[in-house]
């Protein structure tokens, strides 16, 4: 695999991150007696270690190499109306979803928004409600404000990201994978 | 119709408690077994979900005073596993192309830490996830990627290629078989417990 625009070259942007190429020259190593070696990252300056590895310029970058086919990135909006921001729900791609009311009344719902619906009898993210919808998640984000805002679905926010994670749901994880 | 075993849930199911969900991420190389490893630890299939990533939302504003409409979609094979009433966890196997690198802000916020699968035939594919969980000072382990049991290095020296501080664990294993994912798995959380306090150091 090549990397025509990989990271660590973006990254040579001069606002985003001024450290060189971290690894040169390490293709077609492939059978050498040695793995090839990964160049130590240079320390980044204080304040800096959470800065996303982008810049304006990277992020271009997909749009101007122009190998994404148009259609599919447009058409799923049609069932937003148009609308490809929710209204202020701080939907996650992990925040859980579940119904919120016992009746439904079917006929009222948008087909979308009943096929949610559907999904999320029990608690279910973002990312599933998705991928069993096929429906990208920024779309069905936009869906399930609607159903928010009506008091359909009620929803649970992931932790904030900014605090390191409970013990209590680190060691829970802990024993959950263990007893798998 | 349809909705009938819905309508007829008891009244005090209205709200059922949600969980909590937290997230580790799967990064590597495009082929490095990524999708494999989430399906050998998930309690369900793989699912594939695109998000569509718009120029605001990436924060494109400012390319010379000229507005750019910039689109693109990015999939993410994901797995689950209930770890109990009160807690989900969901395994995200990241985009190994490099032209995704600006989706791996939004997916690494809030996770507990980060497996980056190592394919020895190419080693440096993943050269570009260590740099990045590194620097963000994020728990994450290295899980070597045996295919066919064929490696032609040791641990150690994959260690010392990868140039990984002693806090970053290092680990052979197989993505296909389930109770290796799991020691990765173990193994992540694990150091994200000592990472987090240490109160847990004290487990084993």
């Amino acid at each position: 695999m090549t990397y025509p625009d990989a990271p660590g070259e973006r990254r040579t942007a001069p606002e985003a991150f001024p450290a060189p190429s971290r690894h040169p020259g390490l293709r077609g190593r492939e059978g050498a007696n040695a793995p090839p070696r990964r160049a130590h990252a240079a320390p980044e300056p204080s304040g800096a270690a959470a800065r996303p590895p982008t810049s304006p310029a990277a992020v271009a970058a997909p749009a101007a190499g122009g190998d994404q086919g148009t259609g599919p990135l447009v058409r799923p909006y049609t069932v937003t109306g148009g609308r490809t921001r929710p209204k202020g729900t701080g939907l996650d791609m992990i925040s859980l979803v579940v119904a919120a009311r016992t009746r439904i009344d079917w006929r009222m719902l948008e087909p979308e928004h009943a096929d949610i619906l559907r999904l999320c009898r029990r608690p279910v993210s973002v990312a599933e409600v998705s991928a069993r919808l096929d429906l990208p998640m920024t779309v069905v984000k936009v869906l399930l404000g609607d159903l928010i805002s009506r008091g359909d679905v009620h929803t649970r926010a992931p932790r904030p990201a900014a605090e390191p994670p409970e013990m209590n749901i680190l060691q829970a994880v802990l024993d959950g994978i263990r007893k798998l | 119709m349809e909705s009938a075993s819905f309508e007829q849930a008891p009244a005090g199911a209205m709200a059922p408690a949600i969980p909590a969900a937290v997230k580790i991420l799967v990064a590597g190389g495009f082929g490095a077994g990524k999708t494999t490893l989430v399906g050998a630890v998930s309690e369900i299939p793989p699912l594939n979900t695109e998000e569509v990533m718009t120029e605001a939302s990436l924060g494109v504003d400012d390319l010379d005073g000229v507005e750019q409409k910039t689109t693109t979609t990015v999939a993410l094979d994901f797995g689950r596993i209930t770890v109990n009433d009160e807690v989900v966890l969901y395994l995200f196997g990241t985009p190994g192309q490099g032209r995704f690198w600006f989706m791996w802000d939004e997916l690494a916020r809030g996770a507990l830490g980060a497996v980056v699968l190592a394919d020895t035939r190419r080693l440096d594919t993943c050269f570009p996830s260590v740099d990045f969980f590194e620097e963000r000072g994020m728990p994450f382990v290295i899980a070597v990627n045996r295919f066919d049991g064929d490696c032609p290095y040791t641990a150690a020296e994959i260690r010392a290629a990868l140039d990984v501080g002693g806090e970053v664990d290092v680990l052979m294993s197989d993505a296909r078989d389930r109770e290796a994912g799991k020691n990765v798995l173990i193994t992540l959380v694990e150091q994200a417990i000592r990472r987090n306090g240490g109160a847990g150091a004290a487990l084993d």
